[in-house]
């Protein structure tokens, strides 16, 4: 299987085949039969985590528009355990809510597919297509609780804004295509490095449109409006998968754009994504910190964490540059287990979402309370938990670079975020169970798929040199 | 070795927490008990090990592995116990120790999984305060400083029933969170400098360099730390939250609030010697808040009716002096204090909770009055107590008072010795207005209402255990369970039947019968009171003929290391015969200081017996004479009043009124309840999508796009 032009694509190919199986499952299916269809992408995703080890160090490229470097594959590696541990999550869900299984999961499951093209394609062309693919799929899961009308809603504002910023994109992709004669990111990279085209203003343009595309994806400030709404309205589960592996591909793809192919306009974009990231960190927190509903108080979050990430993208140093990635990481496996536990404690016909449904949660639920605590503090970046780690590269990256300014703010708005991450914990703590409060069934392997997030955030809060290292190597190879 | 100092509590929190539900009260207090004693034993030994070796040689490093690592900047996960951590290991577990022991008496009206609860968190906290202060680097203390302020907390606001306890945990942790932003900040200012976070290395690199002369990066960066001080140890102005955080149990106001907790600041100073030694314009900052705190917070603490509230107001006035310690370079004499005071101040906190717990969660002082005969142990050790924080010569508080003033006068600083001398004088009132109000005179129950006046909310701190623990009444042979069982613990069987009346009236009849410390407690109190009277003989002066063996054993850890042998005795011995040289002549002088300061203390235990013990209206007539003045202190200074106008208000339109519901909610909020709640069908959905929101959705990006694009074009 090695060493054919195929190599780069095997993971996602083993994704895409567990999508088509989980559809055909689905199809074949008799009427009330139960069949382990999440099992099916469990099995694709771990091929998919297993070639990627396979390929680790070995620079695989596909039709020379899809390269297995280390960068890519370790986003490769994050989406894998996004997509487990959403699988794992939904098992519960699904069932509860009478979502259509095998629908569900292939969306799923080509979702991921199209997030893995995207963290390693080399073309923008590719980027785009992934791009969609992954929306796509997105946006159908929005809207997959197709008697709720809020459900729909969000799906179609998404979809609407969705499509409007592809079409920037698009436009930024062409106009860099009819600059550098080409959408291959290494000869774009070559072409700017080689010719001075500082005062064209076209290139600019390029790059702004670029910019905005991704500042979408990433929802980032003042491109996150549709956010929040997509973001409560979908189902918990599948909010946890967007905010975590829309954001990990788009971020991938990002990154690889501007610190490669842009890299030597990285003047010109630095101070417009320093603004970016600023308002980004800010309002993410300062509005998070009003709200009442627990999901739309993580959408906020969600906003914040994206402007973390900024933060490095902008300090650009190599601290800055694996500390994205080990951020991805940290913020995938925190955030998705939180909207994990939400998607748990909801119910059929009520999703118990707020704040004060989580009232007393300790005298029912203590060991979810515990692992919902967890996340939380991770959230805030409390110190000995993987957030913390993470917060702290990203702001010594930024510090090293001179950055202060985003330092001080990434900091402050931090150090506020912990005070509604915390009004969950004093919530589930410190009040009393109501009586109407919904009683709470979970199963097994939900709780086993939290658990082992919840060691993982300790291990990688405890113990984070292995992973940071292969973080280090990961940027070495392409930057 | 040195990890299992803090593993061993971790492994109590994690016994606790996760099977306490099912554990008896028995097994998981003792559990918590013992693996704070197991702490206290490895430390000793640690401690004994240490003192076996040379004054150079005299750390102990353990490096578990290394944490961070990116390019060059290595951190390792590394705890290390110098001369001053080991000061700090033996006050946390030994102190830590005897308030576990306490508890288990005190709190054992909870319910089995609430009393796990309260251990668990308790045994959590011990672990992240031996981190603190085993840290070997600025990111290993920050998980401890983060960790004990998340636990602390959770303890404030551990009887979340009452809206003020957990109103009292919010604020700490708002106000803790200022400090934190500037404590991170600081330590990033230092990695930026230094290129390091390790505390030796910190302080190699900035020895050899010049004090700064002006206020420069130095002077910001232990600024920045300073102000995450002022945050945890409750300095001016982040010094509101500390006596609110009394709504907690008593045992933890002992422990977090008084003991050990509140002095992480002035450990971190301590540790940090070398490099606020380089800052002269922070130390001067540092000196003038200390004092400023230690006279405010007296002042305020002569005018409080609440027991704890007092003890609260005096634990900021005492922080205030380590930290006036700190500023004038006599790092030594601050961490002397911190320890001095964590015997008699927690001493003083167990003693006024055993006076809680004898009337049943009456707070307020106007209510107490001749417990003396009835609490005979808690008497004396309060009163011993007292004695020691006033600075009584011959007792703990005494040396390391006197060595503060001392070396405040020494270096120069008139002015904040003057400070200095008169807290003294208030603290001396204070404490003796509290005994004597408290434990002499006449039982004056019920003279304040409870419900009535400024006292409601602290009042009865502990007054819902009788619900908690009403269920076992029926089972109970005396229907009094409140404290059933106290009777057991001391046999006290004579009292047992007289003990009919109901748990409702209890509160009113408390003082028919009053209960002294259970055995737990007593032991407690009674080890405390002998810490409070022996503790400062470690320390005795050159003035009174002693050798300040604290003061020579510390003295490593505020210099930098890393200096081979033969030079280091090249060069510290002209400096050792000079220190001889001076300190001859300083002992007159310390000798004359001691005495003034004695006679103040003595003056100021004067002044309260004869106002509160001869001539009560003495005190009444002064606040009618001073309304003013009397208002200001009683309300603090109206500190908090101030913060919620110009602070806790502004930030809260801004971000309630104006980022959400200006800008978000009304663009998009408004636009999805709205419509979602009415959208009945697919049509109007539609048209609502495109004549609503959407628009101004696509409207904010539209504008995103053209600010980037324009800031490009025409730049």
């Amino acid at each position: 299987m090695f060493n054919s032009v195929l190599d780069a694509i095997v993971p996602m190919l083993c994704v895409t085949l567990a999508a088509l199986a989980a559809m055909g499952a689905e199809a074949f299916r008799g009427r009330g039969e139960r069949m382990p269809i999440g099992g099916l992408g469990i099995v694709g995703l771990l091929g998919a985590g297993i070639s990627s080890a396979l390929l680790w160090n070995r620079n695989a490229s596909s039709f020379g528009v899809i390269v297995a470097d280390n960068f890519g594959l370790f986003v490769t590696l994050v989406l894998v355990v996004v997509g487990i541990l959403t699988i794992l999550f939904s098992s519960q869900v699904v069932e509860r809510d009478g979502l259509p299984a095998g629908e569900y999961y292939a969306l799923v499951l080509f979702a991921i597919a199209g997030m893995m093209m995207m963290a390693t394609a080399s073309d923008l062309l590719v980027i785009f297509i992934a791009l969609e693919v992954l929306s796509l799929a997105v946006y159908v899961l929005t809207g997959i609780r197709r008697e709720d009308p809020r459900a729909i809603e969000a799906a179609f504002k998404y979809f609407l804004l969705g499509a409007f910023s592809s079409a920037f994109f698009l436009y930024g992709i062409a106009f860099t295509f009819g600059l550098t004669g080409t959408t291959h990111l290494d000869r774009i990279g070559s072409y700017l490095a080689a010719q001075s085209l500082s005062d064209n203003p076209l290139i600019l343009v390029a790059l702004g449109l670029l910019l905005v595309g991704f500042s979408f994806k990433i929802s980032a400030v003042p491109f996150h409006m549709w956010t929040p709404d997509a973001y409560e309205g979908a189902p918990a589960i599948v909010t946890g998968f967007m905010s975590t592996g829309v954001k990990a591909a788009a971020f991938a793809a990002f990154a690889r754009v501007f610190l490669s192919a842009f890299e030597p306009f990285s003047a010109d974009w630095a101070p417009v994504v320093w603004w970016i990231a600023a308002a980004t960190m800010i309002l993410g927190t300062v509005v998070g910190v009003a709200q009442t509903n627990l999901k739309r108080m993580l959408a906020y979050s969600s906003i914040a964490h994206g402007g973390y990430l900024l933060v490095g993208l902008v300090a650009a140093n190599q601290v800055g540059k694996a500390a994205i990635l080990f951020y991805l990481l940290a913020y995938a496996v925190t955030n998705l287990s939180a909207f994990g536990v939400i998607a748990l404690l909801g119910s059929r016909d009520k999703p118990n979402d707020e704040l004060r449904d989580y009232a007393g949660l300790w005298q029912t639920r203590p060991a979810l309370s515990a692992l919902m605590t967890v996340c939380l503090l991770s959230l805030g970046g409390l110190p000995p938990t993987v957030g913390f780690i993470g917060k702290w590269y990203i702001f010594s990256a930024a510090v090293g670079a001179g950055y202060y300014g985003l330092a001080i703010i990434g900091v402050l708005t931090s150090v506020i975020s912990v005070f509604f991450y915390l009004r969950v914990v004093v919530m589930m703590y410190m009040q009393d169970r109501g009586a109407d409060a919904p009683v709470v069934q979970i199963n097994a392997v939900s709780m086993a798929a939290l658990t082992v997030a919840i060691v993982a955030i300790f291990y990688l809060g405890i113990l984070p040199t292995r992973v940071l290292d292969l973080a280090t190597q990961s940027i070495s190879t392409i930057f | 070795m040195i990890a299992l100092i803090p593993l061993l509590p971790l492994l109590g929190f994690v016994i606790n927490a996760s099977l306490g539900r099912r554990l008896p009260k028995a097994v998981s207090g003792g559990i918590a008990s013992l693996v704070m004693l197991a702490s206290f034993a490895v430390s000793a030994l640690t401690v004994w090990d240490l003192a076996g070796r040379a004054a150079s040689q005299r750390v102990i490093e353990q490096t578990l592995y290394t944490w961070i690592s990116s390019g060059d900047f290595v951190l390792d996960l590394a705890f290390r116990v110098d001369p001053l951590s080991a000061v700090m290991i033996l006050v946390v577990t030994g102190v830590g120790s005897l308030i576990h022991i306490y508890s288990t008496a005190y709190m054992h009206e909870e319910v089995d999984s609430e009393y796990a609860r309260y251990f668990s968190y308790l045994n959590l906290f011990a672990a992240f305060m031996l981190v603190l202060v085993l840290g070997a680097n600025f990111l290993v203390l920050f998980v401890g400083w983060e960790g004990v302020g998340l636990c602390s907390y959770l303890l404030i606001g551990f009887w979340f029933e009452k809206q003020s306890a957990s109103d009292a945990g919010k604020k700490a942790f708002v106000v803790n969170r200022i400090g934190d932003y500037a404590f991170i900040l600081g330590t990033l200012l230092v990695f930026l400098r230094f290129g390091t976070l390790d505390f030796q290395r910190v302080a190699s690199a900035v020895s050899p360099l010049a004090p700064e002369s002006m206020f420069g990066m130095l002077s910001l960066a232990t600024l920045l730390l300073f102000v995450g001080a002022t945050g945890k140890s409750a300095q001016i102005p982040l010094h509101v939250w500390l006596p609110d955080a009394m709504e907690g149990p008593t045992p933890v106001s002992a422990l977090i609030h008084a003991a050990t907790m509140v002095t992480a600041g002035v450990y971190m100073l301590g540790r940090n010697a070398v490099l606020f030694s380089h800052a002269p314009e922070t130390m001067a900052i540092v000196a003038v808040i200390g004092a400023s705190t230690a006279l405010m917070a007296g002042t305020i603490g002569l005018v409080q009716n609440d027991i704890k509230r007092v003890l609260a107001y005096s634990t900021v006035s005492q922080l205030g002096y380590m930290f006036l310690a700190m500023g004038v370079g006599a790092f030594g004499a601050g961490i002397f204090h911190l320890y001095t005071h964590a015997f008699f101040k927690a001493l003083l906190f167990l003693g006024s909770g055993a006076v809680i717990h004898a009337l049943h969660g009456e707070q307020d002082i106007r209510n107490m009055g001749g417990l003396k005969a009835g609490l005979p142990i808690t008497y004396w050790t309060f009163l011993i107590g007292s004695l020691a924080i006033a600075g009584v010569p011959g007792l703990a508080g005494f040396f390391s008072k006197d060595e503060i003033l001392f070396e405040t006068f020494a270096g120069g600083h008139r002015i904040l010795w003057t400070i200095g001398i008169m807290t003294s004088l208030l603290t001396a009132t204070y404490m003796f207005r509290l005994v004597f109000l408290t434990f002499h005179g006449e039982r004056r129950e019920g003279a304040i209402a409870i419900g009535g006046g400024a006292i409601a909310r602290d009042a009865g701190a502990i007054s819902h255990q009788d619900s908690a623990s009403s269920h076992q009444d029926s089972a109970s042979s005396h229907q009094d369970s409140a404290i059933s069982h106290q009777d057991s613990a001391i046999s006290h069987q004579d009292s047992a039947s007289s003990h009919q009346d109901s748990a409702s009236s209890h509160r009113h009849s408390a003082g028919s019968h009053l209960h002294d410390a259970p055995a737990a407690m007593a032991f407690a109190l009674i080890v405390l009171a002998l810490g409070a009277v022996l503790a400062g003989y470690v320390g005795v002066p050159r003035g009174l003929g002693g050798h300040n063996a604290l003061g020579a054993w510390l003295e490593p850890s505020f210099k930098a290391h890393a200096v081979t042998t033969l030079a280091d005795a090249q060069v510290t011995s002209p400096e050792e015969a000079q220190a001889e040289g001076s300190a001859t002549s300083g002992e007159g002088l310390e000798l004359s200081l001691m005495v003034v300061s004695s006679i103040v203390a003595l003056v100021g235990i004067g002044l309260a017996a004869f106002v509160w013990l001869k001539r009560r209206e003495i005190a009444d007539k002064a606040a009618q004479a001073f309304p003013g003045l009397y208002e200001l202190l009683l309300n603090k200074y109206y500190v908090d009043e101030i913060y919620d106008a110009l602070i806790v208000q502004p930030i809260r339109i801004v971000s309630q009124e104006g980022l959400w519901r200006g800008v978000d909610m009304h663009v998009i909020d408004g636009a999805v309840n709205g419509t979602a709640s009415i959208v009945d069908s697919g049509s109007t959905l539609l048209r609502r999508l495109q004549s609503g929101s959407v628009r101004a959705y696509a409207g904010s990006l539209l504008i995103g796009v053209v600010l980037i694009l324009g800031y490009y074009l025409w730049r």
